[in-house]
């Protein structure tokens, strides 16, 4: 599929389904010239926010590559985890939040009335700035996804995906002994891998975090990043961050975001060693932000 | 120096927070010796009252059933023993016991010794237990009220009284001779209302009471749990709901008897229910309890952090299993709390009742909803407006029935908001 064909459209005015059936095009990392490339896994067009009356993103374009790390970068207030929010149609449940453009997962409009948002957050998992375990035991917290969407069979299935997502989390050595005590009860790292285990629980495609070690040590925040550089193999990540290190670090592609404005969208190397706007420069080299 | 200035200050700055703590300390602790000393005067009184009540004199009479009367021929039948004329083998017996009693007005008036509840006690003892029949049998008779309350203290004989000088003389006559017992008052707690004071009880007003609640419970619970849920969770935040919630928040706030009016014009008049039952009680009672209910609901569900709902939301679940799997079960500790407190109003609620028609002298237990009923706090009310002596201590002792039900009820509240309470 060649991205030239990709017309961008606002998401009221596109017709339901668009006619491109998802995992056909998902699978495709071919494109007409037979040149293989990465897969653009999510995408927006020209995308607004509004909070009320007021704009929170104006005009947001970006792809985001399959199977690679996304961070989002930019001075407080810039609008990243609105746009974050926009992918897993988060944003609805803010009452005033209203969102025009278009944002595509494997080319199909996540805003398309015919689209369950429900089935859609199975397949965009998000990772909270805050961890946010439920108040159950470890094992129902990372058990919670599997069953209400019906991905185990029995009982002996259910265990093995716990404990394997447990073990991509990093988190299994340090709690398989106390699977049924309550998820609240670890520690605040351990709690992010917690989370980062019950999100991978239900094998979605994309992982949305927020910030995801910001109230982590350096240890805690280590283990992480490691587990992020993992979980690219699986997963398209995308994440945001105010550590320049980690972004630079755990990432393929870069965005810097000022002001509700996509300023710059980069490999992260060229990002961090040559940015093309004078304000990208300024806030990795700390002078703002 | 200046420092020595400024260290000054801030010790002064210290000296006068700490004043200030102290004094809101000592405001605290003064408000709540007022408040639990209020509560123990409340009780203190009542149970002072109300001791006696659980108390009743009984004249224990040695009873003749001759078995000519009772078992003609030989033969035991129950409509025999049923029409069989008891009060006079129990007026023999008082004869035998104070002798010389010759005049008519005198034999009367001693007769009025005994309660009219004495001779159905005899009549049940010989029902359920034949072989009684041609023995001589000590039985403990019920006293009039007015010898009850002579004998606990609470009025003297003669001077025009109740009790007349001659029926003081044969009271203390049976009591030297050993005759005069008070033993635990079991009328009050199985019976149902009555004309004597010594044969009334609360049993029937208690389950008048329990099918009410259990009908306000069964209507106000589902509904108010309910409407919390779509107003928190579901129902947008616009001008329509902050009209309802406003309403909500008024309708807490209306007298107690104008729901009692909207029962007797719809459900009596409008629907035709019947008059005294316990359903048309139960759901005004339900009615005026449904905005607590809501309210307290509300306050429950929005004390729930955000964050839970966020990480629900993220892993795919739909409103509904938001909902019940997480923001309710842990909201249902403060709901479960708001309606019980709801109830507990609503168990003590009697203005709304009086409309309705719970008001009425019912001496039969009510079996259903659909009985006729009263209930405890409107028995207390009947029982404060009669003449009687002996209802006074009864009134005490009601209200102390009361009360331990209420008391039970926050209990409940308690221990089940520690058993469901759950950290995050
Ligand atoms: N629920 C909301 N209601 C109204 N305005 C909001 C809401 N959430 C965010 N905003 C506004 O939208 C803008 C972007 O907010 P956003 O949370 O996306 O910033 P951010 O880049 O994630 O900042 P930070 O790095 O501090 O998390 C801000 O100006 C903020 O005030
Ligand atoms: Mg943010």
């Amino acid at each position: 599929m060649n991205m030239d064909n990709y017309i961008p459209a606002t998401a009221k005015g596109a017709p339901a389904g668009m006619g491109i059936d998802p995992v056909a095009t998902g699978e495709k990392n071919i494109n007409m010239d037979g040149i293989e490339e990465t897969t653009i896994k999510m995408s927006a067009r020209n995308l607004d926010v509004f909070y009320g009356d007021k704009q929170a993103l104006f005009g947001i374009d970006l792809d985001v590559p399959e199977r690679s790390v996304t961070a989002l970068i930019g001075p407080s207030g810039c609008g990243k985890s609105t746009f974050l929010r926009c992918l897993n149609r988060m944003n609805d449940t803010i009452d005033g939040c209203r969102v025009e453009g278009d944002i595509r997962i494997d080319q199909s409009d996540i805003y398309d009335r015919a689209l369950d948002v429900v089935e859609l957050r199975t397949r965009i998992g998000m990772v909270f700035q805050k961890p946010n375990p439920f108040p159950k035991s470890i094992y129902d917290n990372v058990a919670y996804g599997p069953k209400i969407h019906g991905l185990a069979q029995d009982r002996e299935e259910l265990d093995h995906i716990v404990t394997s997502s447990l073990e991509k989390a990093g988190l299994l050595k340090e709690v398989a002994d106390r699977l049924e005590s309550p998820g609240t009860g670890l520690s605040g790292g351990q709690q992010q891998r917690l989370c980062i285990a019950r999100a991978i629980a239900v094998s979605p495609e994309v992982i949305l975090m927020d910030e995801p070690c910001s109230a982590l040590d350096p240890i805690a925040t280590a283990h992480i990043e490691e587990l992020i550089d993992e979980l690219r193999e699986n997963f398209t990540i995308v994440i945001v961050t105010h550590n320049m290190q980690q972004a630079a670090r755990v990432s393929q592609q870069t965005a810097f975001f000022h002001l509700g404005i996509l300023v710059e969208c980069n490999s992260t190397g060229e990002i961090f060693t040559s940015p093309s706007d004078e304000r990208t420069q300024g806030y990795i080299t700390g002078r703002y932000g | 120096m200046t420092e020595n200035n400024t260290t000054d200050a801030a010790l002064r700055l210290r000296h006068k927070r700490y004043a200030s703590e102290r004094r809101f300390n000592i405001y605290g602790i003064i408000s709540i010796a007022v408040a639990l000393g209020a509560l123990c005067l409340l009780i203190g009184s009542m149970a002072s009252k109300g001791w006696s009540a659980f108390q009743q004199t009984y004249i224990i009479l040695e009873v003749e059933l001759p078995r000519d009367d009772l078992a003609p021929q030989g033969k035991i039948d129950a409509e025999t023993l049923r029409d069989v004329n008891y009060v006079s083998y129990l007026r023999k017996s008082l004869r035998t016991e104070i002798p010389g009693v010759k005049s008519r007005r005198d034999q009367r008036s001693l007769y009025k010794l005994l309660s009219s509840g004495a001779t159905l006690g005899l009549q049940n003892l010989v029902l359920n237990d034949t072989k009684l029949i041609g023995q001589k049998i000590k039985f403990a008779a019920v006293a009039s009220d007015d010898i009850d309350q002579l004998v606990k203290g609470n009025i003297s004989a003669g001077k025009g009284g109740k009790v007349s000088k001659k029926q003081g003389d044969w009271v203390k006559k049976l009591t030297d001779a050993g005759k005069i017992e008070k033993r635990f008052n079991t009328n009050l707690f199985s019976n149902g209302d009555s004309r004597e004071p010594e044969l009334a009880g609360i049993w029937g007003a208690t389950m008048g009471s329990l099918l009410t609640m259990f009908v306000t419970v069964l209507l106000s619970f589902p509904l108010g749990v309910a409407a919390a849920i779509y107003l928190e969770e579901f129902a947008r935040k616009n001008r329509w709901t902050d009209l309802i919630e406003v309403n909500i928040n008024n309708l807490a706030a209306v007298p107690s008897i104008v729901f009692g009016l909207l029962g007797l014009a719809v459900f009596l008049s409008f629907f035709g229910l019947p008059r005294s039952a316990p359903l048309v009680g139960g759901i005004v009672l339900a009615l005026m309890t449904l905005p607590t209910i809501i309210i307290a609901g509300r306050a429950a569900l929005g004390a729930v952090p955000p964050s839970i709902r966020e990480a629900a939301i993220g892993m795919g679940a739909s409103p509904m299993q938001v909902v019940l799997h997480h923001v309710l079960p842990l909201a249902f500790p403060g709901i479960l709390t708001g309606t019980i407190i709801g109830a507990a109003r609503a168990l003590g609620e009697t203005a709304p009742l009086l409309m309705i028609g719970m008001v009425a002298f019912i001496v039969d237990i009510p079996g259903s909803i659909t009985d006729a009923a009263t209930v405890l706090p409107v028995q207390i009310y009947l029982w404060a407006d009669s003449p009687e002596r002996a209802f006074v201590e009864r009134t005490a002792a009601a209200t102390l029935i009361l009360l331990t039900f209420l008391i039970l009820m926050n209990l409940v509240a308690v221990i089940m908001r520690k058993k469901f309470e759950r950290r995050w």
